[in-house]
């Protein structure tokens, strides 16, 4: 059993989807995606532990076919790392789903609701896993035509949701598209599809110009999946729009994968030392991130919807984990990681926080929160704490990925980069003081909606609070995590701890 | 008790003090007194603990790898846990009767914020390495956020905005990118005795990354980023008494002060010359407060900008190098604490018992508050330098160590500077005792005794601190 794990983390919820499509009662469905998201986290939690113990990579062979023939699963520190991330907040949001989907979904898309909800998760933990760069792609698909019916089931309350998901989709296949193009010139090149294969024979071919257009397009058709600056449009309307629990998962998560796949393709295969690399990629890479830092946040600024404030801010923290990666260092990458999942964390609290008041209010907007720090305080607290979070304040996770991402700098010697590092985090604080000061000085409007919250209500949002908190203040075997993560693509002979 | 319960103590007890706000929130006297008694407690262990000798070290838990929550008492560190110990049970008392006679809303969560920006300010005077002192720097700036703010109305929130944007942003772009430099150079954050950056880093490098720490430690109020101390003063009193007097900004100059002691360490700084510039930057900032509070007819706001130009003195200290100047700086947390508090104290008493705050109503005040202005007026000799009490003594130090090093224009700063603080804190008295009353005079009315017994106390304090100078007086080597 246990050495199935690997494979039952993405079967598991790839067929309970079907039967929460049949299964037509709303409760059954929701129960199906309970349950089987609940057991992939404890799964994604067994891979994780089993796989610090040992300390070496475990190679789950489908259907004992071995490498390069078959196709292989592939735990090692990076994906044991990422894989409770996607679980563990596939597992929270779908706890908060139950009231937000019932708020917001009409009754009878229930059972397609969850069904398209397990596939999006499957799809991810998929991606996560496999060993094969083909089926990175497949999965990539089977996330992304779920998440675009996902946003679209927002419809049935905000119209807007249509041609938001309907953007979404076209760029997105467009991310694709670059992917499998480049992918289809390294198959040409090399005649193999396996990530461990690639890395090994692609120094034959390291000098050609295919392999540079495959490079570009692979790290095009990704820099569009994670939304980094400037190919972000897509990311605002659609979580903007989309149901509340859907916005909640797919900001946790979704464009974290493709950082995970990301890093997995740059240092993975083509490999840090690869010629041109660190130059352009690394630099274009390093630009955009910091661009995108400045971008989200002023942004997020001037914003006034909370959902599209804190899609504009998740554009700023895409943007600090890819400075993380362009740094092109150990401690950098640990810095990616680490954020990747700090970052998973606090928005999740955020929006499944601003979920709830949107579900009751119809929207979450600064009108709507207005002295509303007397009405739900504990919602109101998660905000704050989610907030600070972002911020960077010293005992929340936020800190510690700052931190290790300034440290990352500072090796390189990127003295102006830390700096404006520094300038863009301590920007954010005027997004979120201005939504802490609108809910507990200001006083509540006449005739603003009654707001109230239940314990199922907050649970969700508090559990990531506490993770948050937590993270923050005891983060230390998350760090060493981060970096046997970021050892797996960079020895640790080239970056200290 | 050892010293590692008396660390226990120290950051505990305030944690205890809110937590009991919260507790007793219903029943305003049992409330109100547990913070006292506590205080009171916290005031005998910091004593305890500066008698005890240096040495012992608490590591409270690892954030990360080599990052750790560590509390090392050292000699500077007890002297402003005494400080802060010492007079936050007076403050408290005083912020009993400061509250029920001017009649403020919200005291549970008023005294909740007070007690836990005691704990932020134990946290920082007790920090073992610089990690953990820029941890409980950021909670003091929080914590002491909604206090700044507590009256709620719309010059109140602007306020609040100034305060939290000039010292988070600070704190974010400059202190903590020189923390993280620091951990990249030296590989430690640890305050050690002769700092650990000598032979670490290029000289060249040294005024740039004092410049971090100078201009990032805004609780220091160093101009220009001294905008949130006058901004903080829509606080009631009690808040800028302890907090924006004593606690906040005397954790900003006591973090310069360390920082140039156990980080560079001073004779580092005075090999390299690292420091010339703040010399001349804190000569600036004494000189310019001053004339800037001969302006302000306010009482608070001029009390405000003396404390921008007193922190000067303080920065002034850590800037000279040598080790003179920076016994003289330690002594000047503790001398002017007690001085400004006890002004901050009055300012609130004429403001419960007489409702005003403008100085030019104050006329003839004193014959109606005697002991008020009895108090103010010690308090005001004392920072203006005058013997016997304690603002003499460390005003006396600092000049010696600019002598020490030559530099006979801050002597010439220095005393420009106490002649100005004559003229505008002893316009304050001489209006009080002398000039004619604008408003009729109704015989005595002073404020509520709650007040009256901390103002006299730390009046007093001034007073004996001349006399006991030696307890307080700190060897950094030379």
């Amino acid at each position: 059993m246990m050495q199935h794990l690997p494979i039952l983390q993405v079967l598991l919820p790839l067929l309970a989807a079907p039967f929460a499509a049949m299964l037509r009662g709303r409760d059954v469905a929701w129960g199906i995606a309970f349950i089987t998201t609940g057991t992939a986290f404890l799964i994604s939690i067994a891979l994780f532990l089993e796989q610090r113990a040992l300390g070496t990579t475990m190679v789950y062979e489908l259907g004992n076919w071995a490498a390069p023939i078959g196709i292989v699963y592939v735990i090692d520190a990076a994906s044991a790392l990422v894989l409770p991330v996607i679980s563990g907040v596939g597992f929270i949001a779908t706890l908060a789903a139950r009231q937000l989907v019932a708020a917001e979904i009409d009754p009878r898309d229930h059972s397609l609701f969850y069904a398209a909800w397990l596939l999006t998760i499957a799809g991810m933990l998929g991606q996560v896993t496999t060993g094969d760069a083909f089926n990175i792609f497949v999965f990539l698909e089977i996330s992304s035509l779920s998440a675009y019916a996902l946003v679209a089931m927002g419809s049935g309350r905000d119209r807007r949701a249509l041609p938001a998901a309907f953007n979404y989709l076209i760029l997105g296949t467009v991310g694709a598209t670059f992917y499998v193009i480049g992918l289809g010139l390294l198959y040409m090149l090399t005649g193999t599809l396996n990530l461990a294969d690639l890395a090994e024979r692609l120094p034959q071919v390291e000098e050609t110009r295919a392999v540079f257009t495959a490079m570009a397009f692979i790290a095009l058709g990704l820099f569009l999946k994670m939304a980094l600056f400037p190919l972000h449009f897509w990311l605002v309307p659609a979580y903007a729009h989309a149901p509340s629990a859907v916005t909640a998962l797919m900001a946790s998560t979704a464009t974290k994968v493709s950082v995970y796949v990301l890093i997995r393709l740059i240092f993975g295969v083509f490999g840090v030392e690869f010629p041109g690399l660190a130059d352009a990629v690394g630099l274009a890479i390093l630009t955009l991130g910091i661009a995108g830092a400045f971008v989200g946040t002023l942004a997020a600024i001037v914003e006034t919807d909370l959902k599209k404030l804190f899609a504009q801010s998740s554009i700023a923290q895409l943007g600090y984990m890819a400075i993380g990666i362009g740094a092109m260092s150990a401690t950098g990458l640990a810095a990616a990681f680490l954020h990747l999942f700090n970052h998973a964390l606090m928005k999740g609290a955020l929006f499944l926080a601003i979920g709830m008041i949107a579900a009751q209010a119809g929207r979450a907007t600064m009108g709507t929160i207005q002295g509303a720090g007397k009405q739900i305080p504990i919602t109101m607290t998660a905000i704050l704490f989610g907030g600070l979070a972002l911020i960077g304040v010293p005992l929340t996770a936020g800190f510690i990925s700052k931190v290790y991402l300034v440290r990352a700098l500072l090796e390189q010697n990127f003295w102006l980069l830390a700096g404006l590092t520094f300038i863009s985090s301590a920007l954010a604080l005027a997004y979120v003081w201005k939504i802490i000061e609108a809910a507990w000085l200001q006083p509540r409007p006449a005739g603003a909606p009654e707001l109230s919250e239940t314990a199922s209500q907050y649970v969700p949002a508090w559990i990531m609070v506490f993770a948050t908190l937590g993270f923050g203040i005891y983060a230390t075997p998350l760090v060493e995590a981060a970096f046997a993560a970021a050892h797996v693509f960079i020895p640790s002979t080239m970056g200290a701890n | 008790m050892s010293a590692e319960n008396l660390i226990y103590a120290l950051l505990g007890l305030p944690l205890l003090a809110s937590a009991l706000v919260l507790v007793f929130r219903n029943q305003p006297n049992l409330r109100d007194g547990q913070a006292v008694l506590l205080g009171l407690l916290s005031a005998a262990a910091a004593f305890q603990l500066y008698l005890l000798p240096t040495g012992a070290s608490l590591t409270l838990v690892e954030l990360a790898p080599g990052l750790t929550l560590t509390f090392t008492p050292e000699p500077l560190g007890k002297l402003f846990a005494l400080v802060a110990g010492t007079l936050w049970p007076l403050a408290t008392l005083y912020t009993i009767g400061y509250m029920r006679g001017a009649k403020e809303k919200n005291h549970t969560r008023f005294m909740f914020f007070y007690a836990v920006a005691i704990h932020a300010t134990m946290g920082i005077a007790l920090s073992g390495n610089l990690l953990t002192l820029f941890v409980f720097y950021e909670m003091l700036t929080f914590s002491t956020y909604p206090l700044v703010t507590h009256k709620g109305d719309e010059a109140a929130l602007k306020a609040g905005r100034v305060y939290l944007g000039i010292l988070v942003s600070s704190s974010i772009v400059f202190l903590l990118f020189g923390v993280l430099g620091v951990w990249a150079m030296a590989g430690t954050l640890d305050f050690v005795s002769g700092g650990i950056l000598a032979s670490k880093i290029d000289p060249f490098y040294v005024p740039p990354l004092l410049a971090l720490f100078a201009f990032g430690i805004g609780k220091a109020a160093l101009m220009p980023l001294h905008r949130w101390l006058p901004a903080a003063m829509v606080a009631p009193t009690p808040v800028s008494a302890l907090l924006h007097a004593v606690a906040v900004v005397k954790a900003g100059v006591f973090t310069v002060l360390k920082v140039s002691v156990y980080i560079f360490g001073i004779d580092f700084l005075k090999e390299t010359g690292g420091s010339e510039w703040l010399v001349w930057v804190a000569s600036f900032s004494i000189l310019a407060a001053s004339i800037v509070a001969m302006t302000k007819t306010n009482l608070k706001a001029r009390l405000a900008y003396s404390t921008v130009s007193q922190l000067g003195y303080i920065v002034m200290g850590a800037a000279l190098a040598t080790p003179l100047a920076a016994s003289g700086a330690a002594l000047h947390i503790a001398a002017h604490g007690a001085g400004k508090i006890t002004l901050f104290f009055c300012a609130g008493a004429i403001y419960v018992a007489h409702h005003l705050t403008d100085i030019k109503d104050m006329n003839g005040l004193g014959r109606t508050m005697p002991i008020t202005y009895g108090a103010f007026a010690l308090a005001a000799l004392s920072i203006i330098g005058v013997p016997p009490l304690a603002g003499a003594w460390s005003k006396f130090m600092l000049m010696g160590g600019a002598l020490d090093n030559g530099y006979l224009v801050v002597l010439g700063v220095l005393m420009v500077s106490s002649l100005l603080n004559l003229v505008y804190l002893g316009e304050i008295v001489i209006r009080g005792f002398f000039a004619a009353p604008t408003h009729k005079i109704i015989g005595i009315k002073e404020a509520p005794v709650a007040m009256l017994i901390p103002l006299s106390i730390t009046a007093l304090l001034s007073l004996a601190l001349f006399f006991a100078v030696d307890l307080l007086i700190l060897d950094f080597g030379g």
